[in-house]
């Protein structure tokens, strides 16, 4: 019993610090990425390649001074950051990053935990961190940040009921909603093949759920300053930059768990061919920000109320039917 | 909507194929340095001519004609065994203010012995305002 906790807090332990790495240099690999997008070679002042620049970010936001409006609603204010960062920690433990490993006779799960319902936990908590986007706008007491926290919230019922409807197609066929089952289902086929539409819409969804460009629309820089996090300086903002990147790999990760076989895959360990995976998912992610515009506030609306909602309860069904005839 | 998709892909092809095609833009510029144009105007030069007598008479037309009223000269006679120029006068002080110099030019094409004229010194920084005024003897050209 007591080694279970103390192999829990271990992995938590490792996996925190492994996303908060990650974080760090998926800033330096998105400025290095968007860089080459616009023929610039990127941060290389600091360090081999400028590989130590997200060390100096951070100690520089660090040492910023920490300001609170006066007309700020206090506690909700500091609050906020806080809900984001920790909802995108939770929504990631319950993806397994490998199949279980076998270390001094036991067999250790590569993951937190494994709800059987862990589609739905993952979209449950990740639902929460718009939490802290709404929470930070309003406590702010700025008309950007509020404009910023509304945008993220409209966007956000806009979005779940057709990302979740994707992913429904991916559950009729795995016949289960835990993450390791739906990847053992995968062993002969990877599901974006018999469900590529679920997977494009899971793809467009994801990156707004995540408040991606094109679908930055909280903190359109153009529009509101900086959205929702306008008022806040240093490690406060650094926490929403936090969550927002470790969304992304979560985001990343489910879409390679739930369609391109999670760790599955030939030659190499499959912990690699599951970063391989989740790469491929950032780096698309880079590239469409460095390709398209922002969307039209109301086009944004129409787009997931009128095209995308519709396909998916059409997919969903179609996959429910073809799983039915085909018993 | 397909023409929108057909127009999105296109879009996305095109960044792609510069990321793995297109070179760098950035001239990295205290390692690497762009070749200035042959008619860069940045810092003032007074000349000489061949036979080291400065061409500055002291005129003050350049005075006269900046925009920016950056130039100041005050003009002196010459002692006439030692000449510093071939007219009556020479160029006592000749200060120009790069903070407040626009390099427009005008100062050379008023100069009617061609004294003064624009070189390809741009790297015009420093940390006192008083520094950013140059004086007659770091502009003038040394003696042959």
């Amino acid at each position: 019993m007591l080694l279970t906790v103390v192999i829990d807090i271990v992995k938590s332990l490792i996996l925190v610090i492994f996303l908060l790495t990650a974080f760090a240099y998926l800033t330096y690999g998105e400025r290095k990425v968007l860089a080459r997008f616009q023929f610039r070679p990127g941060p290389n002042r600091v360090g081999p390649f400028g590989l130590l620049q997200p060390l100096a970010d951070g100690i520089k936001m660090a040492l910023k001074e920490e300001i609170i409006p006066a007309e700020a609603d206090r506690y909700v204010y500091l609050l906020a950051p806080l809900i984001s960062l920790v909802v995108a920690l939770l929504a990631f433990g319950a993806i397994p990053w490998g199949p279980p490993a076998h270390l001094f006779g036991r067999s250790i799960p590569l993951q937190i935990f494994n709800p059987n319902v862990g589609v739905l936990y993952i979209f449950a908590i990740s639902s929460l961190g718009v939490y802290g986007l709404v929470l930070g706008g309003w406590s702010s007491q700025n008309k950007y940040s509020l404009l910023g926290g509304l945008r993220s919230s409209a966007q956000v019922i806009s979005y779940e009921l057709a990302m979740g409807l994707s992913v429904a197609g991916v559950l009729i066929l795995a016949g289960s909603a835990s993450l390791t089952h739906i990847i053992r289902a995968q062993d002969h086929y990877w599901f974006v093949f018999p469900e590529l539409i679920g997977f494009l819409i899971y793809v467009i969804t994801a990156i707004a759920e995540t408040n991606r460009a094109p679908f930055d629309l909280p903190e359109a820089e153009q529009e509101l300053v900086a959205g929702y996090h306008t008022e806040y300086t240093g490690m406060k903002f650094a926490m929403f930059a936090m969550a927002e990147y470790i969304n992304m790999i979560t985001v990343s990760g489910l879409a390679a768990t739930l369609f391109l076989g999670g760790w599955h895959g030939p030659w190499l360990p499959p912990f690699l061919w599951f970063l391989i995976k989740v790469g491929i998912f950032l780096f698309i992610f880079m590239w469409l920000r460095a390709t398209l515009p922002r969307l039209r506030y109301d086009r944004l609306m129409a787009f997931g109320w009128k095209v995308l909602l519709p396909i998916a309860v059409v997919n969903t069904m179609a996959t429910a039917a073809f799983v039915a005839l085909s018993r | 909507m397909l023409e929108r998709t057909v127009a999105l892909t296109k879009g996305m092809g095109t960044t792609l194929k510069y990321f793995f095609t297109h070179p760098n833009e950035t001239v990295s510029y205290p390692e690497e340095r762009r070749q200035l144009p042959p008619r860069a105007r940045w810092k003032h030069r007074l000349r000489r001519y061949d036979d080291n007598l400065e061409r500055c008479i002291g005129c003050e037309l350049c005075a006269a004609v900046c925009p920016a009223d950056a130039i100041t000269v005050v003009p002196a006679q010459n002692d006439p065994e030692h000449p510093r120029s071939p007219g009556e006068r020479y160029a006592k002080v000749w200060d120009v203010d790069l903070i407040r110099c626009i390099f427009c030019g005008m100062c050379e094409e008023a100069c009617p012995t061609d004294a003064v004229v624009l070189g390809p010194d741009f790297e015009l920084s420093a940390y006192t305002r008083q520094a950013m005024i140059y004086h007659k003897e770091d502009l003038l050209e040394p003696e042959r």
